[in-house]
């Protein structure tokens, strides 16, 4: 099935963590093959220091996204292939 | 800039409102737990197969209880151990919907056993998603069927023993030992590469539904993070180096493309169709009759007594239906519980002009005596001046009361002389219909051939109450 | 329209058919294994569903989840089977599902025998499993009324979205009496509440879990709103001579057949005897029996169990009347004889 495709601001492919619906389980910045992404200092309205995307790197793999646990908590802005 | 967005599925609900509380678009689940991940690969699946509406999603008893707050889905919650059952009742009812059994390891595995090794048994045309996380997660860490040797749980508390409590349960493997089931494989969420393999795991395991090919069987091997005391990336660590020795992933059983696709067919039937299954389209109307007739009809309260094989039971039924078809209330039961003695089979009729009681006959009115035992066994029991109908052929005896009227008839001869030893049951109510006069005996030949199951005895059965009517007529008043 | 002579325990079968059941989930167990044969030689035919499950456990967790479609369901069993199906049954109760049971009791405790008892009226009537529920109760006393009152168990059932139990006796099975049919099946109709696999359900839940107090403790208040409102509207029962009676006689199932012809019986004599037969067991005929008592000086109650029934009778009683107690277990039965003796004393 195609990717819904969308128009949005920043660059593509990026990523990008919904901070309040972060656990900081790691997982993402444990699995990324880029290693770009990390952990904030900051803690989230649920009491977790979230994971952040670095802001550069992403490949638009969609490793994070299937590893992460939580529904929404990251979003994967990956390139428009080409038919 | 133009993008392909990976995000949250459709079938997904946007807000978690079932949730209730401050936090509805997140789940209850810990961090880094497996739940979430087989979820959003459920979810993924049934968003592109487009099939979210057609789909129930039981939820089981366990970390999993709340499924039913996330799937946008028609959602059920069932008992512990028991989703495979209600998958069943759930798909019989609606074969069009898309089913899905999510359990852990102890609702599966430990209470619900037999469950699922008979739903998946017979093949049920459902989905199974088998969490196994080696613990009980809900209730606080207790030792699961699967829990590893040595490991320590709440209620493991210096590991889990085998000399105590045995070995790790393999359910993927039992279940493909099974003949039905079409699919059968076992993943892990440790990393991308085993997610993307369950991915298409669960993908198979739902297409399978789609296409009607039978029962499809996922387990997954998911980490607990609380429950083991370790960080998530840990958790996942410790799954490749323990549990993968003990449960490995791999697909079991796939014998998808042979799979009969099963078919289901619904139709609704007329209510002619439904009373000719029935029986009921050819009972016709009720039978007119005087009001004389009921006024004066003299209640029989009936014991019918012999061996097992003699047709005692069926000449009951054949006389009850004969008084039904008189408008007279009738009953008819079998000897039963501790009423039954004397080695006889035997059965109680009462045909009664008013409202019938007690349907046991414990005084009967009309004793009809197979065999010896029979007479001896309820002999005593009749009523002065009540009708003893003895089959002279095999009782020896003569009836010993002097305050009872007594017929005896060689019934078993009199059948035989016609070739069927067994109709001297219909012999005896011919006799009994004529000596009596309570009803014509003619009613017998209405009744005989909507009783009688063998269709080629009816006649002999017909003739055999010719021949008992024909001895009354014959030897009235010589006994 | 002519009537079919017909046992009690297929007249519960072709009755739940005309009443729309097209799904039967069992598990064999005498005496009750007839209704699951009748089932499964009919339901096939009309392209209905029989299961034979692989426990008394399995059979009612099927139920439930047919029920949750809305489909008309219905099961079968004895004493130790029910024992086992009264988690289920907890559960459809929570959930607020409707579905049909046939209890026909045996003896026991334990394994007892096969023979009649009343001894499941406690873990029927008072709701046997866990939590704050009721089933409908309905007790036949006849073939005709296995057939009637199984249907009329469907649709007390679809009304109330509450299990309801036909509880009988294998007397009450075994016995072949003239049962007049109805002749047209009911249809069932899409209940808006259900999970049935569309768009239009997708929204729906079937559940019995609410981990808020609150919200659990008004749902526990909306049941017992609801068994209230079934007591108002269903209290069933048949009374016979009561309007002068000095003794009245309290029995159902066979025992009340028993009863009629002590009844008669003394009703020939001149004796002011009546008669109570409680047709719901739950809701109890309580202010039948209370209003009965401002004339019956005695109440006897018969029964074929401990005196389960018996606390129900005090409860309606209320000390207005004496009350006199005949019972037998372990699966024998009263003759008509015994009983009459018995009644005699209290006259």
């Amino acid at each position: 099935m195609p990717d819904d495709v969308i128009e949005i601001a920043q660059d593509v492919p990026s990523l990008e963590v919904v901070s309040h619906l972060c656990k900081g389980c790691a997982l993402c910045i444990t699995h990324c093959p880029q290693r770009c992404i990390s952990f904030t200092e900051k803690f989230n309205e649920l009491g977790y220091k979230y994971a952040a995307y670095d802001g550069a790197g992403c490949t638009g793999c969609g490793v994070c996204f299937y590893v992460c646990p939580e529904p929404g908590a990251i979003i994967v802005y990956k390139k428009v292939r080409e038919r | 800039m133009k993008a392909a967005v990976l995000k949250k599925p459709s079938a997904f609900y946007d807000k978690f409102e079932r949730k209730g509380g401050a936090h509805q678009e997140t789940t209850h689940y810990c961090p880094g737990c497996g739940h979430g991940n087989l979820h959003k690969l459920i979810a993924e699946a049934l968003t592109d197969f487009n099939v979210a509406d057609r789909t129930i999603l039981i939820s089981p008893v366990g970390c999993s209880v709340f499924a039913y707050y996330y799937l946008n889905v028609g959602n059920v919650q069932a008992a512990h151990g028991r989703a495979p059952a209600v998958a069943t009742g759930l798909k019989r009812a609606n074969p069009n919907s898309i089913v899905i059994s999510y359990q852990g390891d102890g609702d599966l595995a430990a209470i619900g056993t037999a469950e699922i090794l008979h739903a998946a048994n017979r093949g049920e045309n459902i989905s199974v998603f088998f969490v196994n996380n080696a613990i009980y997660g809900m209730t606080g860490s207790q030792m699961a069927p699967t829990t590893l040797v040595g490991q320590k749980t709440t209620t493991t508390p210096y590991g889990r023993k085998v000399s105590n409590e045995g070995f790790p349960i393999r359910m993927a493997e039992i279940i493909s030992t099974l003949e039905a089931p079409v699919y059968v494989e076992r993943t892990a969420l440790i990393d991308f590469k085993s997610i993307s393999r369950t991915k298409r795991a669960v993908r198979k395991v739902l297409q399978n539904q789609i296409e009607n090919r039978g029962f499809s069987f996922l387990e997954i091997l998911s980490p607990c993070p609380t429950g083991w005391k370790l960080s998530a990336p840990d958790a996942q660590q410790w799954i490749r180096d323990y549990m993968l020795p003990v449960f490995p992933t791999e697909v079991f059983k796939d014998t998808t493309k042979d799979a009969e696709t099963l078919q289901y067919s619904h139709r609704e039937y007329t209510d002619g169709e439904v009373l000719d299954v029935l029986g009921l389209s050819e009972l016709g109307e009720r039978k007119e009759v005087t009001k004389e007739f009921l006024d004066n009809f003299p209640v029989q309260n009936m014991k019918i007594a012999g061996f097992g094989g003699q047709g005692v039971l069926s000449a009951g039924v054949v006389i009850a239906a004969c008084g039904m078809n008189e408008n007279l209330d009738v009953t008819w039961i079998p000897s039963y519980g501790p009423e039954m003695r004397g080695g006889t089979a035997n059965c109680s009729v009462i045909i009664s002009n008013k409202r019938i009681g007690s349907p046991l006959t414990t005084k009967p009115n009309v004793l009809i005596a197979m065999n010896g035992p029979s007479l001896d066994a309820f002999e005593d029991d009749v009523v002065p001046n009540g009708l003893v109908i003895i089959n002279s052929s095999i009782v020896e005896r003569r009836v010993k009361r002097k305050d009872v009227v007594t017929l005896y008839i060689p019934l078993t001869e009199i059948a035989s002389n016609l070739g069927l030893t067994a109709a001297a049951n219909m012999v005896c109510l011919g006799a009994y219909l004529e000596f009596t006069g309570i009803m014509d005996y003619k009613l017998l030949f209405d009744v005989i051939p909507k009783t009688i199951k063998r269709k080629n005895m009816i006649e002999t059965n017909i003739k055999a109450v010719e021949a008992g009517v024909q001895y009354v007529r014959e030897n009235a008043g010589k006994n | 329209m002519q009537r079919e002579l017909i046992k009690g325990n297929e007249a519960v079968i072709k009755g739940a058919l005309m009443a729309g059941c097209s799904m039967y989930f069992g598990y064999p167990i005498t005496p009750a294994s007839e209704i699951a044969q009748a089932a499964a030689a009919l339901f096939p035919l009309l392209g209905g569903t029989f299961v034979q499950a692989e426990s008394e456990v399995a059979a009612i967790n099927m139920v439930y989840g047919a029920s949750a479609t809305g489909a008309r369901v219905m099961t079968a069993s004895s004493g130790p089977g029910l024992s086992l199906k009264q988690e289920g049954i907890s559960y459809i109760a929570g959930a607020q599902l409707p579905c049909v049971i046939i209890d026909v009791m045996r003896a026991g405790p334990g394994l007892g025998n096969i023979w009649p008892e009343q001894g499941d009226y406690n873990q029927i009537v008072k709701g046997g499993g866990h939590g704050n529920y009721k089933t409908i109760v309905l007790a036949p006393n006849s073939a005709q009324e296995m057939c009637d009152l199984t249907m009329l168990a469907f649709d007390l059932a679809e009304e109330y979205r509450n299990p309801v139990v036909v509880l009988t006796d294998a007397y009450i099975g075994q016995m072949m009496e003239p049962v007049e049919f109805p002749r047209s099946r009911k249809k069932v109709k899409r209940q808006p509440w259900a999970v049935h696999g569309d768009a239009e359900s997708q929204g729906n839940l079937v559940s019995s879990i609410l981990m808020n107090t609150t919200l659990l403790e008004d749902h526990n208040f909306a049941l017992q709103k609801k068994y209230e409102k079934v007591a108002q509207e269903n209290t069933r029962y048949e009374a016979l001579h009561i309007d002068d009676a000095e003794l009245i006689l309290i029995g159902y199932g066979i025992v009340s057949r028993i009863l009629l012809n002590v009844m008669q019986m003394l009703r020939d004599q001149g004796k002011k005897v009546g008669m109570i037969r409680p047709i719901t067991l739950f809701p109890f005929p309580q202010k039948a029996i209370a209003d009965a008592c401002e004339v019956a000086k005695k109440i006897m109650v018969v029964e074929l169990s401990n005196g389960q029934m018996l606390d129900d009778v005090k409860l309606a009683v209320q000390g207005k009347s004496e009350i006199e107690f005949y019972n037998r277990m372990g699966g024998a039965v009263p003759t008509v004889d015994e009983l009459l003796e018995v009644v005699q004393k209290y006259i």
